[in-house]
């Protein structure tokens, strides 16, 4: 194999498998451990004895203690709608950075780059603010508002929409077709990849967000399922470990399935999204 | 289609994403900047123009300082080892290895979990006595320790948990970078008669240096950003021994209501972000090796 006059050999091929191993082990350590935790009764949490009784009691448990199913379906509305909008407003966006000639693009464009600098998760004390003058606290458009005209999303999409053949473009525009009706019927079937690259970074970064949520909303009704465990953990009502776990597990469950089922894709979304 | 039209489909398709942005990065940005000269409104007092009193309040606020040198132990700790484990990650998972499809599962799954649900479980890692950790040492001999509860040991449990989480974030951009890597560059050193580690350090981690600057601008901006596991972990505590700026700002804004000076710690975490910027296209894009 011509790609592999460096791979190592007999003894050193054994300890670099080894090694590797052993951080892979080490890196889902907690991830096992919290699966014991959550699947067997409060006693067996640090027992570990093959004996031990599986039990989904503590996630029962969890999902009685507080109102996960509202949380979820937040979090749901949030995801969806965060992402419909960026997809538009990316859309739309990068078109006329990537095809366009007009006074001041170039500033313009630095002005969306800036973005990619200075996020919205720092400028909490002025966006709470504004949301605040707005009237809209404590909803879930608040939490996403800021998050909708994405830099990222659109210097990806930018990067992508520059690849396309200007033929095609011209082709269209022969037959008649207007701007809005080449966006759509060329640039956007070809950026799908990257369109999927974009959702699935999008979808686990909103997914997982807890610090502005977590400032803007302060009830059941808009509060997604991160700010909702954060709740849930915190108050101090003899809760046990097992418990926690397990609304720590049942919280991170939807992205952890999705993720092992489309790893690859996954995987290959977050190379795409990096490379620029 | 003429230059007018050219110039107002441009205009027009650009506008709705520039309002937004406008409204909730530029703005808030500015505003931030100019809210930090006044005092923040108590009661029937209203906001009033102090000048620079919020500075100077901050050159005195010993708690200040102390998030400040936190964040920057925090970043230099974490950045370089996350930094070392992902390029070992990589490395790793590139070759020929026995079960590597696992193994990159294994590295890649804790970045995306959310932060705030990994730090629970982390906590109870480290919980004295009854968490694993303790029950690990115990079976030492180690005596108990409360390894988020002391100040020597806070910081440094915390960063173990970003190096965990971000660990295998960057792994899959040195993956990519080492899969568009031609093959004949390792042939015509192996020719040479270059030794791995040679290879390595003279032609392999010079090409990765693109990687390497991307990864190190999205770690530092993560190490002022990323604070949910203060929240589950440390609340700041013990005695701010944990506080990064971003969280100081959460307690000064939002617990003790004081917006002004919140204002004036963020103009200082934005001072910081632009340095950031600054430096990556001025110093180090210069030394930068692109193919």
């Amino acid at each position: 194999m011509s790609t592999m006059v460096y791979a190592p050999r007999g003894v050193t091929r054994a300890l670099e498998t080894a090694a590797a191993w052993l951080l892979g082990l080490l890196w889902v350590l907690p991830l096992l451990y919290a699966f014991w935790t959550a699947f067997h009764p409060a006693e067996f949490s640090t027992r570990f004895v093959l004996t031990a009784p599986l039990t989904l009691d503590n996630f029962a448990r969890a999902w009685a203690a507080a109102p996960f199913a509202r949380y979820f379906l937040n979090t749901v509305l949030l995801v969806t709608m965060v992402l419909a909008a960026q997809l538009v407003l990316v859309t739309l966006a990068a078109y006329s950075f990537a095809r366009f000639e007009f006074p001041g693009r170039d500033v313009l464009f630095a002005l969306v780059l800036v973005q990619l600098m200075i996020m919205p998760d720092v400028l909490i004390v002025e966006n709470y603010r504004t949301m605040t003058v707005l009237g809209i606290k404590d909803t879930i458009l608040a939490i996403g508002l800021p998050y909708m005209a994405s830099a990222f999303g659109i210097f990806l999409l930018r990067q992508t929409f520059k690849t396309v053949p200007r033929e095609l473009d011209e082709a269209a525009r022969v037959e008649g077709a207007s701007p809005l009706m080449v966006l759509w019927k060329v640039y956007v079937p070809l950026a799908r990849p990257t369109y999927l690259a974009y959702a699935l970074v999008s979808v686990s970064y909103h997914w997982n967000n807890f610090l502005w949520p977590l400032i803007i909303t302060n009830s059941v009704e808009s509060r997604p399922v991160t700010v909702g465990l954060q709740v849930f953990s915190a108050t101090d009502q003899g809760l046990d470990w097992s418990i926690i776990t397990a609304a720590t597990l049942l919280t991170t469950a939807p992205l952890l399935i999705a993720f092992l089922l489309f790893q690859r894709q996954f995987v290959q979304s977050f190379m795409r999204a990096g490379i620029k | 289609m003429t230059r007018t039209t050219q110039w107002l489909y441009g205009w027009l398709l650009l506008l709705p994403a520039m309002v937004l942005l406008a409204l909730f990065t530029h703005y808030p940005a500015v505003a931030t900047l100019w809210q930090s000269f006044f005092s923040t409104p108590r009661g029937s007092r209203p906001s009033v123009f102090v000048g620079v009193d919020n500075y100077r309040q901050l050159a005195d606020d010993p708690i200040f300082w102390q998030a400040l040198g936190n964040n920057f132990w925090y970043a230099a700790g974490t950045i370089p080892a996350s930094i070392v484990i992902a390029i070992l990650m990589a490395v790793w998972v590139n070759e020929r290895i026995a079960g590597r499809g696992l193994l990159r599962l294994a590295y890649f799954t804790p970045t995306v979990l959310p932060m705030i649900a990994v730090a629970n479980i982390w906590l109870f890692f480290y919980t004295p006595e009854y968490g694993l950790l303790a029950r690990f040492l115990d079976a030492f001999g180690a005596g108990s320790h409360n390894w988020l509860g002391s100040k020597s040991t806070a910081l440094p449990a915390l960063m173990l948990v970003t190096v965990w989480k971000e660990a295998g974030f960057f792994m899959i951009f040195y993956l990519a970078a080492l899969q568009s890597m031609s093959p004949h560059l390792a042939e015509a050193a192996a020719i040479e008669g270059a030794s791995r580690w040679y290879y390595f350090r003279r032609v392999t981690f010079p090409l990765l240096m693109p990687t390497t600057l991307f990864v190190l601008v999205n770690a530092v901006i993560n190490a002022f950003r990323l604070i949910d596991h203060i929240f589950v972990m440390t609340r700041g505590g013990p005695d701010n021994a944990t506080a990064l700026l971003l969280y100081y700002v959460y307690e000064v804004g939002f617990r003790f209501w004081d917006t002004a000076y919140a204002a004036a710690l963020t103009v200082v975490l934005l001072a910081l972000l632009a340095l950031v910027a600054l430096a990556q296209f001025f110093f180090l894009e210069r030394r930068v090796h692109y193919q």
